[in-house]
This record gives C-alpha cells, structure tokens and sequence, in this order.
C-alpha cells in the first residue's frame, strides 16, 4: 500500500511494515542497541606524582636522592611521601611519576622478592636483573597503549661493583655513572656531570661523602628552580659497607637572593 | 600380554607400593650408552660414549647445549631427551629475556622435575623414557646434576649413568677425595677412565664414540672437537684397564621371566626403542 493512503478495515495490511524506514537503521529485535561510546579508555593522566629523583655512583656504590612530596597537579599534597625504596640488601629503586602505577609495580616486586627467599637457593634480585624486568614490563605496558606513567632509577651493587640504571614510561633504559629523571634531567644533571669529570680528572673516583655533597647541592637548585619540588628529602647510600638511610634532609634555602631574578 | 596385573596405567599402585610405569621408565636410562659427569671446585665435565645405529650411520649426539652456562649429557630415549633439553633452553632464554642474568642451576634443575613430576601422576602422560646428567656453572660454583624418569633429581659430586654405568660409578666412588682439588685435564683423565670401566672387554675409547664438555668459571659451556678429544685420550693410552669383574648392580640385567606362585611379582621390562 502506497504511503499516505488512508489504512481501514477494507484494505490489505501495508506490504512494508514494521520494515526499516528506506534509507534508515533498523535494529532487529531483541538486539541490544549499539552503545553510545565504545572501546576502553586507554591513555590516564598520572593524579599524585613525584617528581625528580637523582643517583651518582661513587667509590664502592652508589647514592641516590630523591624529595619526599606527593604533588596532585600544582598542589603539594602529600609531604611525606617515600620515593626511595630498598628491595634487597644489594639493591634500591627510585621511582619518579604517578605514585599509584609505582605502588601496582611495588606489589609485583616485593612478592617476586619474597617468592625468591622462600626458595632459600641462596640467589638474590640484582639490580641489573630488576632494571631489565622493569624494562620489560614498562615496554609491555606501553605496548598495550596502557603505559604505566613511571620512570625508575634503580642502583644498587652488582657482583661487587657499583651499578646504577633508569627506565622511563616507555621502556627505555640506560645504565649510567650519573642519573636524574624528571626535571632534574635537565637542571641537576649537568652539574653532576661537572662534578664527575673533575673527579675523573684527580684519577680518583668521587667518594660516597663527595657524592653525597654533590647530590645536596642538586637537591637545593631543584629546589629553587622546580616549582613541584620540596625542601624536605631522603638520601639513601649503597656500598659495599651496606644500606645506609641518612635520614630526611632539609634543604637550606636563601631566598634573600629572589629579588634579583627578573625575567619571568 | 600383561607381566604384571598393576603396571597397565602410571598411576596404578601396586600392593607392594610401587609404580611399575615409573620403574619401567627408569630401566630406559640403563638401556642407552654410559655417560659420567664429575667436578672439581672450578669446573664441571660430562663425559658421553656415543653409539652408532649401524656400521653405516654416524655416532649419535650424546651432549646438548642448553646455554653458555649449562649442557646436559643424555642416557635414554633421545626424542623424550631433545623435548626436555628443548624445554631447558627455553626456559634459559626466557630468564635471560626478563632479567638480562643467567638462569642458576639449581632453579632449571628444579622447574625441570616438577615438569617431568606431573609425567608420573596422570593417566593419560607418561614419564620421560630418559635420565640427564647436568653440567651448569653459576654464581654458587660448579654443578653436577641427575635427573631420573621418576622425576627425582640429585645434587652430585660426581655420577654415572646409562648401560653399565655401575663400574664407572665404582670409579668415581674410589677417587672421589682426588676430584676437588684436581686440575680440570685431571679431572678430564678421570671422566675417561671411568667411562672406559663400561665398556666390554673388545671396544676402545676413540674419538668417534667419545663426546667430552666442559664448564666452569670463565669457561662458556663447549663440546670439545675431535683434535682436543684425541689429546685427551692420549692422556689415558697404554693405562692398564680395570681388571674385568662380574657386573654388580644389575644394570641391564638379562630379562628374568617372573617367577612362578608367588604372588603378584615386579615386573622385568622387555623394550625395543631408541635409545642412546
């Protein structure tokens, strides 16, 4: 029946009816309709982070420095938030970025370490053993598109020798007699850097009381020069003495000078 | 058909309180050629006699590679051994993949038997028709291992297994004080005169049907090549052989038929396969 033709008792049912509108969708019974949005987020924002965290190698070890705030954003939410970690007696692990993903990876790790002394052979996570499953687990993640927002620092001593490495978000690792991640890659590395060469130039390598001065002094430009920095931070020693925290440190900071900068 | 009314399935018991599919399983290993494995405080050697299948075919491979840190020497069915040694190098590789370190010893050694474990309790598997001897080198120094079809496994000072392997063992118990503080060439000399001990009264040790590796500290895992063998074996020529005793241990023993009116009897094996 042509549309628009009056539909009464005397005349046959439409041929097309309950049909798809020509040129529409039709959803067949019973099926549910298809959702508004599909698919899985994929891509989070990191919520509490943390920022830098700095590691040089020195004579028989290695020292590693990190502050201890938890930032949400711009806010200074968390102030006592440890970001330097001991794993075994050879091994400590940094961690800079969202705290959470750390958290997630620090389940994993402590129960392979547990799982490992239950075993009671006498073999230990080494640090460059913890480096590359970090790698592999980071990249596996960013593999997926679901990278958890985390880069580590790991230092520890390997078969009697300092080692010190870092991977980012994305899998991507180094091994290094210098380190710093976040934005201490681009404001405290160069003066370690400078500190290094001048030891390398004395032929001696840099002692673990120099080391520590060196990381001090980093932790205060940081301090001054990055806006989600805190004065209060943990310095933590691995040699071949042993684990050694130095307890929270606080950064003496000299604002007299502020007024000088202009610029900005 | 049956020997034995308790040995059609791997997982019968016997009233005696045995499984007669395991016991089987382990009469494979005493089928194939003898192999020895012994260790000092640096090193670990496997010593391996290979077998021809017929006058016209080579020697068969008696000594696997698994990694630059451990090699197993095999005595049993070899197929069933090149599946184990396969899941070995996978499973090295792996530890290497996720934690850039060699995998230890004792831990391959340990996911090895409790793989070959589950052969021993499931009706529809049954056990691995070989026994490895292991020679691995890692932060805990050298190491020797055996494994057995029943799913046991040893930490040895020194072993032989394979056919006849009894007089080598007999070897390696009399020296076995000498072993630690030997030089590896020593240790070596050793491994051949106890796998000659093996052998019948009309074969020679020769490079042909001797396989010698080596492993230990600042040594990757290597099957020696036949100018190293010959030097080795130049080492042990014109020694006096150990006078022929009768074979003790019953090491492929003839087969016994059981005996008559005594109740459920353990089975001997009768087996015509592959083995090496």
């Amino acid at each position: 029946m042509a549309c628009g033709t009056p539909h009464d008792m005397f005349s046959a049912n439409p041929l097309w009816h309950n049909g798809p509108i020509p040129g529409g969708f039709y959803n067949f019974p019973g099926s549910k309709t298809a959702p508004l949005y599909s698919g899985a987020q994929r891509f989070h924002t990191p919520v509490t982070t943390g920022t830098s965290v700095l590691a040089i190698k020195c004579d028989g070890g290695v020292v590693i420095a990190a502050d201890i705030l938890g930032s949400y954003g711009s806010l200074a939410r968390f102030r006592d938030l440890h970001r330097v970690h001991k794993i075994n007696e050879n091994t400590v692990l940094g961690v800079s970025g969202d705290y959470a993903d750390f958290q997630h990876l620090q389940q994993i790790i402590e129960q392979k370490v547990i799982s490992e002394q239950c075993l009671d052979d006498g073999f230990a996570l080494k640090p460059r053993s913890l480096l590359c499953w970090l790698t592999r687990h980071l990249y596996y993640r960013r593999s997926r598109y679901d990278p958890l927002w985390t880069n580590f620092i790991v230092g520890g001593i390997q078969d009697g020798q300092p080692f010190l490495g870092t991977v980012d978000k994305l899998g991507t690792a180094y091994e290094d007699d210098h380190i710093a991640t976040g934005y201490g890659a681009y404001i405290a590395l160069p003066v370690m850097r400078d500190e290094l060469a001048k030891a390398k130039q004395s032929g001696q390598p840099i002692s673990k009381e120099d080391a520590c001065k060196v990381l001090e002094r980093c932790m205060t430009v940081l301090f001054f020069r990055d806006a989600r920095s805190f004065p209060k931070y943990e310095m933590i020693t691995l040699t071949e003495e042993g684990y050694e925290h130095h307890g929270t440190k606080t950064v003496k900071a000299n604002w007299e000078i502020a007024h000088m900068v202009k610029g900005y | 058909m049956f020997r034995n009314q308790y040995d059609s399935d791997v997982t019968v018991w016997s009233p005696q309180g045995r499984l007669h599919q395991v016991e089987y399983a382990m009469e494979a290993v005493k089928l194939g050629s003898a192999t020895v494995g012994l260790k000092n405080k640096t090193h670990a050697v496997l010593i391996a006699l290979k077998r021809a299948a017929s006058e016209l075919s080579a020697h068969q491979k008696k000594i696997i590679p698994i990694d630059t840190h451990i090699g197993v020497s095999i005595a049993g069915l070899t197929a069933d051994a090149r599946i184990l040694s396969r899941y070995m190098k996978t499973e090295c590789l792996n530890y290497k993949y996720s934690h850039d370190a060699l995998l230890p010893v004792s831990r391959l050694i340990a996911t090895l038997g409790n793989k070959m474990q589950v052969c021993t309790q499931r009706y529809d598997r049954r056990p691995y028709g070989v026994g490895l001897l292991v020679a691995g080198y890692d932060d805990q120094g050298p190491h020797i291992y055996q494994t057995c079809p029943s799913a046991n496994f040893f930490d040895c000072k020194a072993m032989a297994i394979g056919a006849r392997s009894q007089s080598a063992r007999t070897y390696l118990e009399k020296h076995l004080d000498e072993f630690p503080n030997s030089e590896t060439d020593e240790l070596i000399k050793h491994g051949l005169r106890a796998l000659r001990d093996t052998l019948p009264n009309e074969v020679e040790l020769n490079t042909k049907n001797v396989s010698i590796s080596l492993v230990g500290k600042g040594t990757l895992f290597s099957v020696f090549d036949e100018d190293t063998l010959a030097r080795y074996l130049a080492m042990i020529e014109g020694e006096e052989k150990r006078s022929s005793q009768p074979e003790s241990g019953g090491d492929a023993a003839p087969l016994q038929p059981p005996e008559e009116d005594s109740g459920p009897q353990d089975p001997q094996p009768a087996t015509a396969m592959e083995t090496e």
